[in-house]
């Protein structure tokens, strides 16, 4: 079978096309900045009817320019993408492949973006986001990420061979190259090569998407409510516990990343045991903040409150139990007929690693919104009313500190993806042929100069899913500041 | 205000004290110490002999003995072998009994011993760190500029086409970790599949001899990573003042938009980044790491990963105090700084 090409038969007339579009749409936006530089920007008239008129010259046609030349390019590459879904590699080439290979993701894209656009006007802080272009950008391409991750890791959809099998004779192979000996119902090609153990670098892509659709919201999650739980006391009560708290969130923040990562997660420290009793602490936080928050709302009504707590208490605190006792480790506190599942030590301690180099950034944000908040006269109400200081925490501040806190949340994901791909750099954690993008580029870097392709596929990932992330958090700043 | 710089001295050495016995206890939980009398001696040791082994130098004290110790506040080791010979932590094996010193610790300037590089502490230290200070100076030198250029540019006309290209360009910057763009550096400019063999891919020799050719690309991916967020707030404070009164009194009297830009505002908006590029150094820290791993440029980080990766003690030590010390007085210095460069503070 033939190699394939990036575009296929398809690019003899497409790629033309998108050569001399994007051509023009670099020099558009070079004259564009260059226009906003020196003339005035557009102007507004008054005709001589009243109304109100722009007439920018230059500048206002460069912006029409770019704007209508963006659409252009965008809608060949929506070609190459609609008609790789159809007519498949042999017609459109690797992007056509890869294309056809996504298509459940397209469909679940295109729902959500209908669903939320028809209803925007009924979904608070969601819809609004879908008024924004930058929003709704880094949305689709988090969305993007989180369908594949999705798909990939629990249905098996995307991918197009095994992520660990070896396939001799395609060790180091470029994008696009059929399958030696491919049987019938095997996928024919590796559509984006194969790395230096010949494994199908595409499928290793999406199955890493996975792992880091799994481990980095979680880890912030926790991280937040690490932050939460100390930030708010800190910052409303403030005095000697908010100086003890911020010293240790200080010392924390001095030590460079790095270092902490390599003290932490080296198989020596984890044999001590070290980080499965940092889980044990972190991983209380949690329960801590579910069980304040519900006691504090609801312990005016004793006879709701008490089976409320018992019930909600008792499930997460079975989850919390299994979750750090695990076979071989330090810590195993419930019998092995109780325990619910176990987790890989190697993420476990990734895990905790990374929850705990992220909440003392939590912790300052928290404690600033707190101390800024508790001046406010509803809390001073809810204080002349005699409400709990947890009350007024938790339910007069937190929520009124929900919107940067919203999108730090976004922005703190994207850290943490960076976070779980400086660990894999490094070789750290996760074992060495987990997909993961950090230990893939890894494995990658040392043959970079000469088959760059396994390295530079998850680098793109990495790269889209973090920048989505923080246009997300963009957007979401933006419209959260309008009202 | 010395008061203020006094106690902030005072929690910096508080901090560094906390920070290194986090640091000595953590490589000195005793499977570190195993491996490394394992690396040390021989891999094949019964554990009685990597306990004798550990004993005789004093690895198997009480961890704050030993703390005491590496700060130099407690007599070093001294053990006595069954044969007579005395080996001791601050002297050489056959030193007459009256020049034996007693104490040898960081308070003495004494660093310790690189069991890894077999070398001094202080002096692999200084040359790698020197290394490294080429490294970062051309990458201030690169990112400061860039980033006050990029954000006053898209501050002056907030909302305009030119502002939201260039917060995209500082968006995409900040998204970009330096072991992706790194990745993507070399493999556009410095690798055969490409054919674009501008730069060289390995920065070794950028030690000796820093050329443009070996020294662009771990400038630039440093220098790429901090920009984007030194950028958004050059342009946030940028923002700010160009709403201020005084620059629609400006421009109400006919002074030009430029005159406005370069003589009105730029002074008041770059109080702000001033701080934000202070704090930004210690962030530059963990790019140095990955960047020297990347590149292969033997400096400071690439000392951190070495010492860090081998369980070098005294090394890791040394390596933990530096990056601790550089980023307590960047902190110290942009709050100085900030009150000094405020007018508003400096005068009341």
């Amino acid at each position: 079978m033939e190699p394939l090409t990036w575009t296929g038969p398809l690019g003899q007339f497409l790629d033309p096309v998108l050569y001399v579009l994007s051509a023009i749409f670099l020099v558009a936006i070079a004259v564009q900045i260059m226009l906003g530089v020196t003339s005035g920007g557009s102007r507004v008239v008054t005709n001589p009817d009243g109304t109100l008129s722009s007439s920018g010259g230059a500048y206002d046609l460069s912006t029409t320019a770019t704007k209508w030349l963006g659409l252009g390019l965008f809608l060949v590459v929506l070609a190459y993408a609609i008609v790789g879904i159809f007519a498949g590699p042999q017609v459109a080439g690797i992007i056509g492949g890869m294309s056809q290979q996504l298509t459940p993701v397209w469909i679940a894209l295109i729902l959500t973006f209908v669903v939320s656009i028809k209803f925007k006007r009924k979904l608070g802080l969601y819809g609004k986001l879908f008024d924004s272009t930058v929003g709704m950008i880094g949305f689709a391409l988090v969305m993007f990420w989180v369908y594949a991750g999705v798909m990939a890791g629990l249905f098996d959809w995307i991918t197009t061979h095994d992520s660990l099998s070896q396939v001799s004779g395609m060790k180091n192979k470029v994008p696009g190259t059929p399958m030696r000996g491919a049987e019938d119902g095997e996928y024919a090609w590796y559509l984006l090569g194969g790395d230096n153990l010949a494994r199908d670098v595409f499928s290793r892509l999406f199955k890493g998407g996975w792992v880091v659709v799994q481990i980095a919201p979680l880890a912030t999650v926790f991280a937040f409510m690490v932050g939460i739980t100390l930030g708010l006391p800190a910052g409303y009560y403030g005095g000697r516990l908010d100086t003890f708290l911020s010293f240790l969130a200080n010392l924390i923040l001095a030590f460079p990343v790095i270092l902490l990562f390599y003290l932490l997660v080296t198989p020596e420290i984890v044999a001590t045991g070290i980080p499965n009793y940092m889980a044990t602490v972190l991983f209380v936080f949690p329960l801590i903040f579910v069980g304040v928050l519900l006691n504090s709302r609801y312990y005016t009504q004793p006879s709701f409150r008490t089976p409320l707590l018992i019930i909600v208490m008792g499930v997460m605190g079975w989850i919390y139990l299994s979750l750090i006792s695990d076979g071989g480790s330090k810590v195993a506190v419930l019998p092995e007929f109780l325990d619910l599942f176990d987790i890989d030590p190697g993420i476990l301690v990734v895990f905790v690693s990374v929850v705990f180099v992220n909440a003392p950034t939590v912790f300052r944000i928290v404690r600033g919104l707190a101390m800024d908040i508790k001046t406010r006269d509803y809390v001073a109400a809810a204080q002349t009313r005699g409400e709990g200081p947890w009350y007024i925490m938790l339910w007069e501040i937190l929520p009124n500190a929900r919107g940067p806190l919203i999108v730090d949340f976004c922005l703190r994901i994207g850290y943490t993806t960076i976070l779980l791909g400086t660990l894999g750099f490094f070789g750290l954690g996760l074992q060495s042929e987990s997909p993961d993008w950090g230990t893939t580029i890894n494995a990658g870097r040392r043959l970079l100069s000469a088959y760059p392709h396994p390295a530079i596929a998850p680098a793109l990932s990495l790269l889209t899913m973090v920048l989505g992330l923080n246009l997300l958090a963009d957007g979401l700043r933006e419209e959260s500041l309008k009202d | 205000m010395g008061l203020f710089i006094l106690r902030r001295l005072g929690v910096m050495l508080l901090t560094a004290l906390c920070l290194t016995f986090i640091v000595f206890f953590l490589t000195n939980l005793y499977p570190n110490l195993e491996k490394l009398a394992k690396t040390q001696g021989n891999f094949r040791m019964t554990d009685e002999a990597v306990a004798s082994w550990l004993d005789d130098r004093g690895y198997v004290d009480n961890t704050f003995v030993k703390y005491g110790r590496w700060l130099g506040v407690a007599p070093g080791w001294v053990t006595e072998k069954e044969d007579g010979t005395v080996t001791g932590q601050c002297f050489a094996e056959n030193a007459p009994v009256d020049e034996r010193s007693t104490f040898c610790g960081v308070l003495q300037g004494d660093w310790g011993f690189s069991l890894v590089f077999k070398d001094d502490v202080s002096s692999l230290v200084a040359t790698r760190l020197g290394a490294t200070g080429k490294l970062m100076g051309f990458v201030l030198l690169v990112m400061v500029p860039m980033s006050l250029i990029v954000g006053v540019l898209a501050g002056m006309r907030e909302g305009s086409g030119l502002d939201r290209s260039l917060s995209t360009f500082s968006i995409a910057t900040t998204a970009t970790p330096e072991y992706v763009s790194g990745v993507i550096f070399i493999a556009v400019f410095a690798s055969s599949a490409f054919g674009l063999k501008w730069f060289k891919g390995s920065a070794t020799q950028a030690i000796e001899n820093a050329t443009f050719e070996n020294f662009t690309l771990p400038v630039l991916t440093i220098a790429l990573y901090g920009m984007g967020y030194i950028a958004r707030m050059t342009r946030a404070s940028m923002t700010e003042v160009m709403t201020a009164q005084y620059i629609r009194t400006a421009r109400l009297k006919g002074v030009s938009f430029g005159n406005i830009v370069l003589k009105h505002a730029l002074r008041n908006a770059l109080i702000a980044p001033f701080t934000v590029i202070m704090l930004q150094i210690p962030w530059l820290l963990n790019g140095v790491v990955i960047v020297e791993t990347l590149f292969n440029y033997k400096g400071f980080g690439w000392l951190l990963v070495q010492a860090a990766g081998n369980n070098d003690i005294e090394l890791l030590l040394a390596v933990s105090v530096v990056s601790v010390v550089v980023v307590l007085i960047t902190q110290l210095i942009s709050d100085i700084g900030y009150v000094f460069l405020n007018p508003r503070i400096r005068i009341s």
